[in-house]
């Protein structure tokens, strides 16, 4: 039962940063870009506002996705908030892997506020690759 | 094993005689076989309570964070750069501290000791250069040393302090070339399923008691994650999300800072490996920004820096 109603309806968070990826996500609804409705989105102020703990706690709360999305390296607005947390991302995803967690369901990208059409094609992937993997089990509190 | 600990004695003589320190952190004889203190010796006389041998297993640096007198500390290669990784961070002043470097072939693990018991209780145990005689009633062992030896020592490549003002006794050899991530990769060889029930068993163990966190010379928050309640990031229970996640996040917490020694895995009462978790996060430190910590004093924490190039094949 859990697996038909995953099939229509995988919840993922997506963190996306104001100045571009958020942007992006905006340009991709005036756009009228298709992308399946499984997102929510949490606007952060940069990409390294993300704290792992978010992450976690996400996966923890049951959620069966999530994307974290930021500015291109170089184009942060606060020069080099996402090349910081590109190195935090790195270690946390490795150990999440290492440990076990599938690699689909945790992600990253960068979009910048011009690519509504690879903002679509982000979440298109993402949620076909959560799709994939079926509800979250693993570090779920149930 | 007595030469290093009569000249240890000599020079925290000297320091404490000549007013260079306040306090002398070492190590003193534990009321248990096997088991020594951390002792802290202020006067000159008290010096004699010093000892040093294979059971000397505590990282003292965890006694120097926050202090504000003038310290002399006992460190082994792997205290010394938990010592400079403090300092990297600011929290010891270096100027503060005098440091004492021993030369350490490796400590013995009492759980291993105690797994050869089995059960029996050991009364008395002697240390000499290559076995330990363990006594109790009705029993004697002579068991060498090597066999006895904690796991990080076994791989470790610094025996030697990176950094000291004065070194008691010879520099030892180097550890052979034994790969210090076998563990790891013999783990990543296996599936993700296989891992995560690995993982699952073996932290399932946990009872939330932290004395890993507290033994860490790292673990120096004021506030650890998990105890905050505003907001409370975490739960507290032992069930096993939240156990794992203490556990990843701690590990997350010391990635490109550990520095192996394998405090935490001693001081677990139910026998986890913290060290196979711990050490992911120092290979994945190593293989992404060529950094390994407490050697050098100048070079900056990789989680506080980044590069341009950062490798980003993860990232879309």
């Amino acid at each position: 039962m859990k697996t038909v109603e995953m099939e229509r309806n995988p919840k993922i968070l997506a963190f996306l940063c104001n100045w571009c990826s958020y942007a992006g996500a905006d340009l991709a609804g005036i756009g009228r870009m298709q992308y399946p409705p499984n997102i929510r989105v949490v606007r952060v102020p940069c990409s390294g506002r993300v704290n792992p703990y978010f992450i976690i706690k996400a996966l923890q709360r049951g959620w069966d996705g999530v994307l974290v999305s930021g500015c291109h390296p170089g184009d942060c607005h606060y020069i080099s908030g996402n090349l910081v947390a590109r190195r935090r991302f790195a270690v946390l995803k490795d150990l999440l892997e290492y440990l076990g967690i599938e690699p689909g369901r945790v992600n990253f990208s960068w979009v910048s506020a011009a690519e509504g059409e690879k903002f679509a094609n982000v979440v298109n992937d993402v949620v076909d690759k959560v799709k994939a993997l079926g509800p979250a089990e693993r570090l779920v509190k149930v | 094993m007595g030469n290093v600990e009569n000249s240890m004695r000599e020079i925290a003589q000297e320091l404490l005689s000549e007013g260079k320190v306040d306090v002398i952190v070492g190590y003193g004889q534990g009321t248990l076989p096997l088991r020594t203190t951390p002792c802290f010796i202020n006067k000159a006389e008290d010096v004699p309570k010093l000892v040093w041998n294979a059971s000397c297993d505590a990282n003292l640096s965890r006694y120097l964070v926050g202090r504000e007198d003038k310290v002399g500390v006992v460190a082994k290669g792997c205290d010394a750069r938990a010592i400079l990784v403090c300092t990297v961070e600011k929290q010891i002043l270096r100027e503060n501290v005098v440091i004492i470097g021993v030369p350490c072939p490796g400590v013995i693990d009492k759980k291993k000791v105690e797994a050869k018991l089995d059960g029996k209780e050991a009364l008395d145990a002697i240390i000499e250069d290559e076995e330990i005689k363990v006594k109790g009633e009705e029993f004697e062992y002579v068991l060498p040393i090597e066999d006895f030896t904690c796991d990080s020592c076994l791989t470790c490549r610094h025996r030697n302090p990176p950094i000291y003002d004065v070194l008691v006794g010879e520099k030892a050899p180097e550890a052979p070339d034994a790969d210090e991530f076998a563990e790891v990769s013999s783990l990543e060889s296996r599936s993700a399923e296989e891992r995560w029930a690995h993982f699952e068993e073996e932290l399932s163990k946990c009872i939330r008691c932290y004395a890993c966190r507290n033994v860490c010379p790292l673990c120096y928050c004021k506030e650890c994650f998990v105890d905050q309640t505003m907001p409370a990031w975490f739960g507290k229970t032992n069930r096993l999300s939240d156990t794992m996640i203490y556990h990843i996040v701690r590990a997350f917490h010391v990635a490109g800072r550990c520095v192996d020694c394998g405090a935490c895995s001693r001081a677990c009462p139910m026998d986890i490996n913290l060290r196979q978790l711990v050490k992911k996060t120092e290979k994945i430190v190593r293989e992404r920004f060529n950094y390994e910590a407490g050697i050098s004093l100048e070079e900056v924490p990789p989680l506080g820096e980044f590069k341009m190039q950062d490798a980003q094949e993860f990232i879309r």
